[in-house]
């Protein structure tokens, strides 16, 4: 298998988990009062959970930065 | 310092900067060294996403319900991750095809069809005509609300006031003749505007400081940090409700969900961001920093949205203020005057940015793909013996951006009120929502046809346009609000915002299921019920396999006509102009190894296809198309013929992978044969051997029966004659020994012996052969010992056989005995699962290199020169072959002068 569509079949995985973690019913899961580091608990979720997707986008798209 | 005059000259100040931006950048990719080639002015430039909308309305959003501003930039990111995936691919179609616009491509990809490139033109202008209402709105309002400065009143409150109606105006004029300057300025056959990006990729940035800037100051400034700030908004009962939003909200989780979906088609599908991700994208390894960085953009610009909607209802708790001005009216409100007017210019910088790009990449459709088919088609004009028509284009360009904005300012008259910004937003994104099923489905599925694909673009937009606009035009006043009470006529089931009865989601809900059925519902069946065309097929072909083909003139092969190189290049000068024309022939002729224009070119398909492709980024793929055919004779391919020339391609590649697969397999054949013909070889060998040794073995035995037989003719009185006739008598017997044994291998060897496997008793085959052989014991004085025990388990072998193997290996043992003084043993014994026989004699022994020799054919211990050969040398290869065919070992344990004992095994029990 070629490397392109190696990293094409991370991306796609890798979009899947994005739709699951922004998705019913973990966002439910966190969508409870309280907070996390000051921030209420759903939104410092919503951006941890979103910078890691990030982060891994940035480790599957260009390794070599 | 926030008066009138201060602000307008900023304003302008800084409008001018960015066209000075522009104008180096541009200058900079003409001397060949453009600034704008990286992948950080790239990602920046993708976030011509962000505009006024983020800039003022997502805090608007967070403030009524807290979490809905999130999924237009987590769609997005979601979508990068896959553009991996599509948009590479995307990315290297448009560049082999030169594509100029999202018009282009879809009207490319089916058949280059001039009426589908129509029709995306009218809804994408239609349907971004509420987004540019957005940002005149976002501009004006901020304007209007800086320059009352230090009173914060809301622009619907200042009241009736006729310079308030003509800033909306005013900005659209200006924005118009600011596009022109940076969009128009000259005509790029690839459609690039480095000067245009580097200026975007800039406002990217102010924007981005700006936000960050009033959010740090409000979070640390006026309050002390998150904890604070949260906590504090946590006591307010309505803020709190706001921390877990998604409870008990009727339809939240789906609208979270749609909105999400609708921001993933937005980033690949407005106009605006395919412009910059696709038609001004120089180098497609951009794409690798920008899969990544843009959506840390997007995630670093949302990071103050909540603090800002959550301070300002704090700050002002009254609800005077409307939530889409906190940016702004925050740090007012602290007397924060450059924050201010810092935030006034981000907030520009948002709304400008998105208006230049997205109204120039609307101009170019609306020029290549609305205006120009139409032109060219109407005789009466001869657009055809016009000799240079980039004037032409050029106007179209600039009075089609003049329209656009005009348009924009008439919907923000019209409608624009009624809605906060994102609610405006979102309905141009259903709007370009609907071009997902075509673009998509044309670049994975070879089945969709140009009539589906108009099929479901109407459908979806006449859907959108019944859900979303009407609904908007008629809250403003502009239609009878009875339509949306009742339905059209009274008929409840057509009501736009419950069609067909369905209740319970938010408007854009419901408009996106509805028209994305209809669309793509329209599109699959249409495409499936109605064969495509010539052109369509190869279109087809030439998009979904794009990383199949290689070189760029996937096109070349399926054309097929005559022309003349002075007609094509007039043609081509006629819309580039004569400088553009003549690099492009010489850049031709230099790739074919000749000179343009002293050499005559060969009007061939390829120079056809090059024209056409040169000519495609200035009008668009179907004008070219146009074009060209009224130049050059083309004999029409049927579809059968395209099909052939597909068929032809794709027949090659299995072909080719069949060979390599074939030579593969060859080589493998080649290997085994070596080896084959190696073996045969030593068979050969061996069988040489044989019959050599053979025959020296009859001949012995011969030679001697001979001599004397001859003796005995010339005399046949001679004394010794008894003595000569036993001599001539045992060496018969032996001839007869050796021939029948010689027999006896090759019917074995050659799998042709005849075994009768039955249940055999080895303790009577031992006394069987020792009463056969007492003659010969009794002769030579041999003493015998035999063990056996009572009672053996049978085994499974033939019997005849194995009374050879017995007899063989005592006659052995009796042949190398010293007379007189020899001695058998001879043991049977039972072990696991085999019989095993012993034949233990006391003669010289056999020393260890021979034992492994003397089971072969013909071999014998001993010098075969000196000593009389005392037996075939096949006797002990027999026997073994023997015990082996039955499942059993032979062997021979010795040492020199200690006798030898030949012993093997046969498997009990294995025949019953």
């Amino acid at each position: 298998m070629s490397d392109s569509e190696t990293r094409g079949q991370r991306f796609v995985a890798l979009c899947m988990l994005g739709i699951v973690l922004f998705n019913y019913p973990v966002l439910a899961l966190f969508n409870v009062p309280g907070t996390l580091f000051g921030i209420p608990v759903l939104y410092a979720y919503i951006f941890i959970a979103w910078a890691a997707l990030i982060g891994m986008m940035a480790l599957i798209a260009d390794p070599d930065r | 310092m926030l008066h009138g005059p201060v602000i307008i000259f900023t304003s302008f100040a800084y409008l001018g900067l960015l066209f000075a931006i522009a104008y180096y950048a541009d200058q900079r990719a003409d001397a060949g060294r453009p600034v704008i080639n990286n992948a950080y002015v790239y990602s920046l430039s993708l976030a011509v996403y962000v505009t006024a909308w983020t800039f003022y309305g997502s805090v608007g959003r967070a403030a009524s319900d807290g979490i809905g501003f999130l999924p237009i930039y987590i769609g997005p990111t979601l979508m990068i991750a896959l553009w991996w995936v599509v948009m590479r691919k995307i990315l290297r179609i448009s560049k082999q095809n030169r594509i100029t616009s999202l018009a282009d491509f879809i009207a490319s990809r089916y058949g280059k069809s001039a009426l589908l490139g129509g029709i995306v033109t009218v809804i994408a202008v239609v349907g971004i005509l509420p987004y540019i209402s957005l940002q005149l709105k976002a501009i004006s309002s901020s304007f209007s609300i800086v320059v009352q400065y230090p009173e914060i009143i809301m622009p619907g409150k200042v009241g009736p006031q006729p310079m308030r109606e003509d800033t909306a105006l005013w900005v659209a004029l200006i924005l118009a003749a600011f596009t022109i300057a940076f969009g128009t300025r000259h005509l790029d056959a690839a459609e690039h505007h480095q000067g245009m990006v580097a200026a975007i990729a800039f406002e990217s940035l102010v924007k981005l400081l700006a936000f960050l800037a009033v959010g740090a100051f409000v979070t640390f400034g006026i309050y002390h940090g998150f904890g604070d700030l949260f906590s504090r908004a946590a006591a307010e009962p309505k803020l709190h409700a706001l921390m877990t939003p998604l409870e008990g909200v009727a339809g939240g989780y789906a609208s979270w969900v749609w909105l999400t979906i609708l921001s993933m088609m937005a980033i690949m599908f407005l106009p605006r961001q395919f412009q910059v991700t696709v038609i001004e994208n120089l180098d497609e390894k951009h794409l690798n920093k920008a899969i990544w960085l843009f959506p840390l953009y997007m995630l670093a610009i949302n990071m103050f949205v909540l603090p800002l909607a959550f301070g300002g209802v704090l700050h002002f708790p009254d609800g005077g203020v409307d939530a889409d001005t906190f940016v702004l009216t925050l740090p007012m409100a602290e007397k924060q005057e450059l924050l201010a007017l810092l935030v006034f210019i981000g907030g520009l910088s948002a709304a400008t940015g998105m208006v230049i790009v997205e109204t120039i990449a609307l101009s170019t459709m609306v020029c290549n793909d609305l205006v120009m088919p139409v032109l060219l088609r109407l005789r009466a004009l001869r657009l055809n013996e016009r000799p240079d028509l980039t004037g032409l284009l050029l106007g179209i360009r600039r009075g089609a951006i003049v329209l656009i904005l005009l348009l924009g300012y008439l919907y923000f008259k019209l409608a624009g009120e009624a809605y906060a910004l994102v609610s405006i937003g979102l309905i141009s994104f259903a709007a370009v929502a609907q071009f997902a099923p075509v673009v998509l489905g044309g670049i994975f599925w070879k089945g969709g046809t140009r009539r589906g694909a108009m099929a479901g673009l109407v459908a979806g937009f006449a859907v959108w346009f019944y859900t979303l606009l009407l609904p908007a035009l008629a809250r403003s006043g502009w239609l009878p609000t009875g339509l949306l009470e009742h339905g059209p006529w009274g008929v409840e089931l057509l009501k736009p915002l419950q069609l067909f009865g369905l209740t319970g989601l938010d408007q854009i809900t419901h408009a996106m299921i509805w028209s994305m059925v209809a669309n793509i519902g329209a599109y699959v069946a249409v495409s499936l019920s109605v064969s495509p065309s010539a052109d369509e097929h190869r279109q087809a072909s030439l998009f979904v396999d794009v990383f199949k083909q290689s070189g760029e003139s996937g096109d070349a092969r399926f054309w097929r006509g005559t022309a003349s190189a002075p007609d094509l290049y007039n043609l081509l000068a006629r819309f580039l102009g004569v400088s553009a024309a003549d690099g492009a022939f010489r850049e031709y002729a230099a790739a074919k190894g000749q000179r343009w224009p002293d050499d005559g070119l060969a009007a061939d398909a390829e120079l056809v296809h090059q024209v056409e492709v040169q000519l495609a980024g200035a009008i668009g793929a179907a004008s070219a198309r146009v074009m060209v055919a009224s130049v050059v004779k083309e004999e029409a391919l049927k579809i059968d013929e395209v099909r052939e020339i597909l068929d032809e391609a794709s027949q090659v590649v299995v072909y080719s992978h069949r060979l390599e697969q074939q030579s593969r397999e060859l080589e493998a054949a080649t290997a085994e044969l070596r080896a084959a013909n190696e073996r045969l070889k030593e068979l050969d060998r061996m069988k040489d051997d044989f019959v050599s040794t053979v025959t020296h073995e009859l001949r012995t035995p011969l030679t001697s029966i001979r001599a004397l037989t001859e003796i005995l003719l010339e005399d046949p009185e001679i004394e010794q004659r008894k003595k000569f006739l036993g001599i001539i008598t045992k060496e018969s017997e032996r001839l007869t020994r050796l021939i029948n044994q010689v027999l006896d291998l090759s019917k074995i060897e050659s799998g042709k012996a005849e075994w009768q496997a039955t249940s055999v008793d080895m303790a009577m085959v031992i006394s069987d052969t020792v009463a056969a052989m007492s003659q010969v014991f009794q002769e030579r004085h041999i003493e015998v010992d035999v063990r056996v025990p009572d009672r053996v388990s049978p085994v499974a072998a033939d019997v005849d056989r194995i009374i050879q193997v017995m007899l063989n290996l005592l006659s052995n043992a009796a042949k190398f005995c010293e007379s007189g003084k020899g001695r058998i043993e001879i043991a049977l014994s039972e072990q696991a699962r085999s019989l095993r026989v012993d034949v233990r004699d006391n003669g010289p022994g056999i020393d260890p290199e021979d034992q492994a020799i003397i089971f072969d054919k013909f071999r014998q211990v001993g010098d075969t020169l000196t000593d009389k050969p005392h037996g075939s040398g096949l006797g002990l290869h027999i026997s073994r072959k023997i015990v082996e065919h039955f499942g059993g070992r032979l062997w021979v344990e010795s040492s020199r002068g200690r006798g030898a004992c030949f012993s093997f095994t046969l498997p009990t029990g294995a025949g019953t």
